[in-house]
């Protein structure tokens, strides 16, 4: 049996633990409100972006931009978006299998697929597995900029007008709630066929200034971005939600295990008393005799 | 047909205003233009410039960084880099700015001449869109 010592020190390295993982919860609360805010005012100009685009779409020709074109699929590119630091939970794991699910189903179907990340876990998985990355980039999460966006949209950009790849899909978490997350793999090139209303798909009757190819040059590409930019907040909200979640519950099983430790503790010290009284009232019955 | 203009400012962070308006006058980038409610379909890119809107006896003026605009018969979509109501402007980081750019124009890095430049255009027009007095 341990002896008192070996557990006073267990419970006191534990306690140091639940302080740790208390500290970091408190921290990725206050990270999460910061990124949740971020995210919630980004929502509307996305949306109003899609709107904006879903209309012009409606009415314009598919040759007018490389990036409305449609061509056939071959190879195909995966970006996935993970988190640069662990102790997040399931969060990168989740990822990254429904990444691995979703790239083998692409190459059984005859696809060429090449992959690239966001994040340093993604990184690493693939490295690790020896699989070839077309890009990846690390150190975003945290702190994303614009910079970033426009660096990411550009390299896809430019491979796809290019036509080194024909269609990008993007693998991202979308927040939820702060103990939910949902896993969205979405294609970002070539635009998704927007829903057309019909009376609308005659008719051009959009007047455009300075001119349809200039709009058009500049507002895809934008689109591109902002769905971007859009899917890093989404992820960077998940990713401190997790967390905070993942270290609640790392506080709770080493308070569980602490109270487990002092009933221990305390069953072993009562058991030493015990001993201690039988010894001494042992040895008076013993000098009475 | 209703007669207000649903005039909604949009950024990457966050809604600027949505409201009900009876005309909005816009620096595209072919010029200014004016809407009232009616108006052709129409869409037009955004120079750095100001956005005034009125709204029975009241106006109001705001500075709008690049961007779209997105017309049709009752509403008008600004989608903006940057964008805010000309009571709200910081003059001083303004003047900060430009005169940061300024400097950056002198040394005149070939690399970042471009940039300099708008970043002195948009200083300077945040500046001038602050100082408006509105028309009673």
């Amino acid at each position: 049996m341990a002896t008192l010592r070996d557990i006073k020190r267990r419970i006191k390295a534990v306690q140091s633990t639940s302080k740790i993982t208390k500290a970091m919860k408190m921290v990725a609360a206050a990270k999460f409100r910061k990124a949740q805010q971020r995210m919630f005012e980004m929502r509307p100009y996305a949306d109003r972006m899609a709107s904006v685009l879903s209309s012009l779409a409606a009415s314009a020709d598919h040759e007018i931009h490389p990036l409305l074109k449609l061509r056939p699929r071959k190879n195909v590119e995966v970006l996935v978006i993970t988190s640069d630091r662990g102790l997040c939970g399931a969060f990168n794991t989740n990822i990254l299998r429904a990444a691995m699910n979703h790239i083998s189903t692409l190459k059984k179907d005859g696809f060429e697929v090449g992959i690239s990340t966001v994040g340093r876990k993604a990184r690493d998985y693939y490295k690790r597995r020896g699989i070839q990355l077309r890009k990846s980039w690390t150190g975003i999460s945290g702190r994303v900029a614009y910079s970033n966006v426009q660096e990411i949209a550009s390299d896809i950009i430019e491979s796809y007008i290019n036509e080194t790849i024909d269609e990008v899909i993007l693998i991202y978490n979308e927040f939820k709630s702060v103990v939910a997350q949902k896993i969205i793999v979405t294609r970002l090139l070539p635009l998704s066929p927007i829903e057309t209303k019909e009376e609308l798909l005659s008719v051009d009757n959009f007047i455009y200034e300075p001119s349809k190819e200039e709009i058009f040059s500049s507002l895809l590409p934008k689109n591109v971005e902002i769905q971007i930019f859009r899917s890093l907040l989404e992820s960077q909200a998940s990713e401190e939600a997790a967390r905070m979640s993942a270290m609640e519950n790392a506080t709770q099983a080493a308070n569980d295990m602490i109270n487990s430790l002092t009933l221990q503790f305390n069953k072993a010290r009562q058991a030493a008393i015990t001993k201690e009284l039988m010894d001494i009232v042992g040895g008076v019955e013993a000098l009475k005799g | 047909m209703e007669n207000k203009l649903k005039l909604e400012i949009v950024t990457p962070y966050g809604l600027v205003v949505s409201e009900d308006v009876d005309e909005v006058l816009c620096t595209g980038s072919e010029g200014e233009f004016g809407v009232l409610p009616g108006h052709a379909d129409f869409v037009t890119t955004l120079k750095i410039g100001m956005l005034t809107s009125k709204k029975g006896n009241e106006t109001k003026i705001y500075f709008v960084n690049w961007g779209y605009a997105e017309v049709g018969t009752d509403k008008i979509t600004v989608l903006a880099d940057s964008a805010e109501r000309s009571e709200d402007i910081d003059v001083e980081r303004a003047k900060a700015a430009m005169k940061r750019a300024e400097e950056r124009l002198r040394k005149n890095a070939e690399s970042d001449f471009n940039k300099a430049e708008a970043a002195l255009e948009r200083a300077a027009t945040r500046i001038q869109v602050a100082q408006l007095k509105i028309p009673k």
